[in-house]
C-alpha cells in the first residue's frame, strides 16, 4: 500500500511523464483504428509499414530508458547496452526460428536452415527448449541479465568507473559482435537468425499482427516506463542518485554502492533484453551488426538529445533521432552522418539538457 | 555409346601408328647424313666460329656433341650463346648458313630480327625473320645447356646469381655438375653460396655407396634447416633403405637437431609478427596515450585522425607519383602536420568547452568522427585506396632457410621506437613538455606559475594528434586506406592504453607489444578471432583486478586520474 502511493506520488509529479503515457495510450487506440478500420484508399489511412516503423521507434525508446535510467540516474555510461538489447533479441530470435518446423528452405523438422547448410547433425545445447514462448521469454531476461550481473559484479566490486567502465562495456560487446560473426558460435553467424513465419500460431506478416506488436510494444514501454519511475522513487533509486552525485561519499555514509549499482545496472539490461525480443519480431531479423560498439554509443546520444535524467526525454530523443534518420537517409543519404556528427557534438555543447531541457525554460519565461 | 568408343580407340590406334613410323624412318636417316658429313669433314670442329656455324647445319642429335666442343672452346661468348640458345634466340641464315643471336626488333614485332653476331657481339641491322631458321632443342638439350649455362654462371662475381647457378646445377646432379660445384666449393667465398653447395654435395652422397661418406655427408646435413633435408634423413632412418646402423641413429640425431632449430626459428618469426603487430596496436595507441594518458580527454575522433594521416600519405604519393620512397618519407612529417591541426581544431572548437565533464567529451569527440569519415568519403569517395610500398621496404628479409622477416614489418618495428623515443624526448626533455607534465598533474599550480596553460592544452592535443597522423602513414603500408580504417583501431588503442597504465607511456609501449605478442601466441591454437576475443575478455577482466593497469601511476599525478 505504502508502495503504490509512493509511485503515484511519483507519477503526479511527474508532468512530463503523464505527457508520455497519455501519448502512449492515444497510440494504442488510435494506430489500430486508422490501420485496420479505415480503408487503404482513404487519406486517413497509416500503412502498416508506418505502424511497425513507430513499433520499431518505440523499442528504441524502451532501449533509451533503459540507458537513461544508469546513465542518468546512476552516472554509469554504457557503450554497450545495445549487447543486451541484441541478447534479448537473439532469445526471440531462437523461439521464432523453431517456429518455422519444416517450413524452411531446406524443411528440417527441427534444424534451422543454417545449421542444416553447415551440415550439422542435431541441436545444439542452448537451442533446446526454445521452442517454448515462455521458456524464450525467460531467456529474454535471463540472459542479459545475467551477462550484466557478471559484468557488473566485477566491475563495480573493484571500482572500475566513469570512462574505464565505458570502454569496458564497448569492449565487451565488441567482443561478442566478434563472437556472434562466427558460424561455430550457433547463432547463424553472419547473416544472423531471419525468415521467421509465425509467433505464438500468428502470422507475423499480417496488418493485424503487426498493430498486436505495435500494441504490445506501446505496453511494454508503458510498463517499462513506470516501472522505472517506481525504482527512481523507491530506496534503491534515491540511493542510487547519491551514488551519481558523490559516490565516495555514499560509500562513506555506509551505503554498499556496490549492490546498488549492480541492481539498478542488472534491472537495465533485463529492460534492454526485453526492448530487443520486441523488436526483432517486427524488423523480421537479428545478426551480429547489432551489436557494433556504434549502435550502443548511438543510443546514448539519443539519450543526450532528448534529455538525460528524465526517462521520458530518453524516449523522445530516440523517436526524434530516429524519425530524423529514417527521414535523412532516404532523402539525403550523404548527409546523414553529418547530421548524427553535428547532433553529437551539439547536443553535448549546446543541450545539456536536451530537447526538453528546453520546454520548462520557455514556461518560465511566460509565468 | 558402345560404337563410339570404339571408333575413337580405332582413331587413337592409328594416330599412335602414324606418329611412330615416322620416327623410325628418320632415324637411319640422320645415320646416314651423319655418316655423309663425317666424311666431308674429316675432323670435328673445335674453334668457337667453326662450332657455331657446324651448329647451324646440325640434327638434333648432333648438338649435343657440338655443345660439349662449344664448351670446350672457352670462348668468353659462349654464355651469350647459350642463353640466346636456350630462350629460342639463336637463328641459323638460310642464305649463307651463317648463326646470330636474334632479337625481336620490337616488342611483340616477331617479322624482323635485330642481329647480333655471337663471335663479336657487333649487332647488325635487322633482316626480315623468314630467312631465318631456329637453332631448336629438345628437352634433354635444355637440360644439358641449363646446367652449361649454370656452370658458367658460377663463376659470376654477383653472388646472388651464383646461388641461382647453384640451386640450377642441384636440380638435377650428375658426376660433371657436382665435380664442378665441389671446385667451386673451394674457391667460393660467398656463405650463402657454400652452404647451398654444401647441402647439394651432401644430398649426393647421401646416395653414396660407401657408409662412411653417407655418415659424412648426415653429419653435415645435420646443420642444415631445410624442411627438404628432415624429408631427406626420414628416409635414412629406415633400415630398409639405409643398411649401417650408425648412418641410421646420425640420422635421427640430426633430424632431431633440425627440427629443433626450426622450432626455435619459427617461435623467432611468431615473435616477430607478435612484435610488429604490437608495434601497431602502439603506433595506434602512443597519440591517445598523450591526449587520453597524459591530458584525461577521451578522444573518440582518435581513430579518424589516423585515417586522416593515411589519406595524406595517399594524396602525398598522388603528387609525386615517381618517387614513392621520397613521397614516404615526406607524407610523415605532413601526416603530423596536417593531423595536428586538425587536432588542434578540434580542441579548439570542441573539446576546449568540456573539460572536466569526460563523458560529455567521449559523446561530442565521437561526432565529430563521424563527421570526419564523411568528410573523407565526400572527398575521396567511400572506396578503399592503396598506397604503394616502396623498393626498400617491400620483399622480405631472408636469414635462412627456416626464417624470413618481412621488411615493411621490420621497419614498422623500428619507425614505432623511433616514435616512441622521440615524444620521450619531447615530455622528459624540452620545456614544451614540462610545460606538459606540469598541466596534466596540477593544472592550477601550474597556471599560477605563468603556464598559459590554454595553449599547452592546444599543443599537447595536437601533439597527440599528430602522432596519430605518423602512425597513419605507417598503417598505410599494411593496409588498404579508407573512411573506417580509424574505427577498426580505436576499441584496440584504448585497451591498449587502460592496459599499459594511463598517464604512462611505458606502459603503453610494453602493454601494446604484449597484446601484440599473446594475440600471435593465440592464434595458432585457437584462430584469429577467438585470439582477439579472449584478448579483449582478459582486459577486462585484468582491469577489474589492476584497475590503474600495468603500471599505475604514483603519488599525487595519480589523484587527479
Amino acid at each position: 500500500m505504502k508502495n503504490q502511493s509512493l509511485l503515484l506520488s511519483a507519477l503526479k509529479a511527474d508532468r512530463g511523464g503523464q505527457v508520455l503515457l497519455g501519448l502512449l495510450a492515444i497510440a494504442a487506440v488510435a494506430v489500430p483504428v486508422f490501420n485496420l478500420l479505415v480503408p487503404e484508399s482513404s487519406f486517413f489511412h497509416l500503412s502498416t509499414y508506418t505502424v511497425t516503423l513507430f513499433g520499431k521507434y518505440l523499442c528504441y525508446g524502451l532501449l533509451a530508458i533503459a540507458v537513461d535510467l544508469v546513465w542518468g540516474y546512476c552516472g554509469i555510461l554504457s557503450l554497450g547496452h545495445t549487447a543486451f538489447f541484441a541478447l534479448g533479441g537473439y532469445a526471440i530470435g531462437m523461439y521464432l526460428m523453431r517456429q518455422i518446423g519444416p517450413r524452411g528452405v531446406y524443411g528440417d523438422p527441427i534444424l534451422p536452415d543454417f545449421m542444416v547448410f553447415l551440415n550439422w547433425k542435431e541441436l545444439p545445447w542452448f537451442w533446446e527448449g526454445m521452442n517454448h514462448f515462455p521458456v524464450a521469454m525467460l531467456m529474454v531476461v535471463l540472459v542479459p541479465g545475467l551477462l550484466a550481473l557478471g559484468f557488473g559484479w566485477l566491475a563495480f566490486r573493484s571500482r572500475v568507473t566513469g570512462v574505464y567502465l565505458s570502454i569496458m562495456t564497448q569492449a565487451l560487446t565488441f567482443a561478442l559482435l566478434l563472437a556472434f560473426f562466427r558460424n561455430e558460435m550457433g547463432f547463424g553467424g553472419n547473416n544472423g537468425l531471419t525468415d521467421f513465419k509465425e509467433l505464438l500460431g500468428f502470422d507475423l506478416k499480417t496488418p493485424g499482427m503487426r498493430v498486436a506488436l505495435f500494441i504490445t510494444t506501446v505496453i511494454a514501454l508503458a510498463v517499462g516506463y513506470i516501472g522505472c519511475r517506481y525504482v527512481i522513487a523507491s530506496r534503491l533509486g534515491r540511493v542510487v542518485q547519491a551514488v551519481r552525485d558523490a559516490e565516495g561519499r555514499t560509500r562513506f555514509i555506509g551505503y554498499k554502492v556496490e549492490s546498488y549499482k549492480l541492481w539498478i545496472w542488472v534491472f537495465s539490461a533485463a529492460l534492454a533484453g526485453i526492448a530487443g525480443a520486441l523488436y526483432v519480431p517486427q524488423v523480421g531479423i537479428i545478426n551480429p551488426g547489432e551489436f557494433a560498439p556504434i549502435n550502443s554509443i548511438e543510443v546514448v546520444i539519443w539519450v543526450a538529445v532528448g534529455g538525460r535524467g528524465t526517462l521520458y526525454g530518453a524516449v523522445a530523443g530516440a523517436v526524434l533521432v530516429n524519425y530524423a534518420k529514417t527521414w535523412f537517409t532516404a532523402a539525403f543519404p550523404e548527409i546523414w552522418l553529418y547530421a548524427l556528427g553535428a547532433l553529437f557534438v551539439g547536443a553535448t555543447l549546446f543541450l545539456p539538457k536536451g530537447v526538453v531541457g528546453l520546454i520548462p525554460a520557455r514556461k518560465v519565461k511566460t509565468a | 555409346m558402345i560404337h563410339l568408343m570404339a571408333s575413337t580407340r580405332r582413331c587413337l590406334l592409328a594416330a599412335l601408328i602414324a606418329a611412330s613410323l615416322p620416327l623410325h624412318a628418320q632415324e637411319p636417316a640422320a645415320e646416314t647424313t651423319a655418316e655423309a658429313s663425317a666424311e666431308v669433314v674429316p675432323a670435328a670442329p673445335t674453334t668457337f666460329p667453326d662450332v657455331l656455324r657446324a651448329l647451324g647445319g646440325a640434327s638434333l642429335s648432333e648438338r649435343s656433341a657440338l655443345l660439349d666442343a662449344l664448351l670446350a672452346a672457352k670462348h668468353p661468348n659462349t654464355a651469350a650463346v647459350l642463353k640466346a640458345w636456350l630462350d629460342d634466340h639463336l637463328h641459323v641464315r638460310d642464305a649463307d648458313g651463317a648463326v646470330f643471336i636474334t632479337a625481336e626488333t620490337d616488342a611483340g614485332n616477331e617479322s624482323t630480327f635485330g642481329l647480333t653476331d655471337p663471335v663479336t657481339l657487333a649487332a647488325s641491322g635487322p633482316e626480315p625473320a623468314e630467312g631465318f631458321s631456329k637453332v631448336g632443342s629438345n628437352n634433354s638439350l635444355r637440360k644439358l645447356l641449363r646446367s652449361a649455362l649454370a656452370s658458367f654462371t658460377l663463376g659470376s662475381p654477383d653472388a646472388d646469381v651464383r646461388l641461382g647457378a647453384v640451386k640450377e646445377m642441384l636440380r638435377a646432379p650428375d658426376e660433371a655438375t657436382l665435380a664442378m660445384l665441389r671446385e667451386r666449393r673451394a674457391t667460393e667465398t660467398d656463405a650463402a653460396v657454400q652452404s647451398a653447395i654444401d647441402a647439394g654435395l651432401a644430398y649426393a652422397d647421401l646416395t653414396s655407396d660407401k657408409a662412411d661418406t653417407r655418415l659424412a655427408a648426415v653429419k653435415v646435413l645435420s646443420g642444415s634447416l631445410a624442411g627438404e633435408t628432415i624429408a631427406k634423413l626420414e628416409a635414412l632412418r629406415d633400415a630398409a633403405n639405409e643398411p649401417d646402423e650408425r648412418v641410421r641413429s646420425a640420422a635421427s640425431v640430426a633430424i632431431s637437431s633440425i627440427s629443433f632449430k626450426r622450432t626455435l626459428y619459427s617461435s623467432i618469426e611468431t615473435l616477430f609478427f607478435g612484435l610488429s603487430l604490437g608495434s601497431v596496436l602502439v603506433l595506434a595507441a602512443i597519440g591517445l596515450a598523450i591526449t587520453f594518458g597524459v591530458m584525461g580527454v577521451i578522444n573518440m575522433a582518435h581513430g579518424e585522425l589516423m585515417m586522416i594521416g593515411a589519406y595524406t600519405a595517399y594524396v602525398v604519393q598522388l603528387l609525386m607519383p615517381n618517387q614513392l620512397a621520397a613521397s614516404i618519407l615526406i607524407s610523415i612529417p605532413a601526416a603530423f602536420v596536417v593531423s595536428g591541426l586538425v587536432g588542434i581544431a578540434i580542441e579548439r572548437g570542441v573539446v576546449k568547452h568540456l573539460y572536466g565533464r569526460p563523458l560529455e567529451t567521449l559523446l561530442a569527440t565521437f561526432g565529430i568522427s563521424l563527421i570526419l569519415q564523411q568528410v573523407v568519403r565526400s572527398i575521396f569517395s567511400p572506396l578503399n585506396r592503396s598506397v604503394a610500398t616502396p623498393e626498400f621496404m617491400s620483399g622480405q628479409w631472408v636469414i635462412n632457410d627456416a626464417l624470413s622477416l618481412t621488411r615493411n614489418r621490420i621497419y614498422i618495428v623500428l619507425f614505432t621506437l623511433v616514435v616512441f623515443a622521440a615524444l620521450q624526448l619531447i615530455l622528459r626533455r624540452t620545456s614544451l613538455g614540462l610545460n606538459v607534465r606540469a598541466v596534466s598533474q596540477n593544472r592550477a599550480m601550474a597556471r599560477s606559475m605563468g603556464i598559459n596553460s590554454d595553449r599547452v592544452d592546444a599543443i599537447t592535443f595536437g601533439l597527440g594528434s599528430g602522432i596519430a597522423g605518423v602512425a597513419g602513414v605507417a598503417l598505410s603500408q599494411l593496409t588498404n586506406v579508407g573512411p573506417n580504417l580509424g574505427q577498426s583501431y580505436i576499441i584496440d588503442s584504448f585497451m591498449v592504453v587502460v592496459f599499459g597504465g594511463v598517464g604512462n607511456l611505458w606502459g603503453t609501449l610494453i602493454g601494446g607489444m604484449t597484446l601484440g605478442v599473446a594475440g600471435k601466441l593465440l592464434e595458432p591454437a585457437v584462430g584469429a578471432v577467438m585470439a582477439k576475443i579472449a584478448m579483449l575478455v582478459f582486459i577486462i577482466l585484468f582491469i577489474q583486478r589492476r584497475k590503474q593497469g600495468l603500471f599505475p601511476q604514483k603519488g599525487r599525478a595519480a589523484e587527479g586520474h
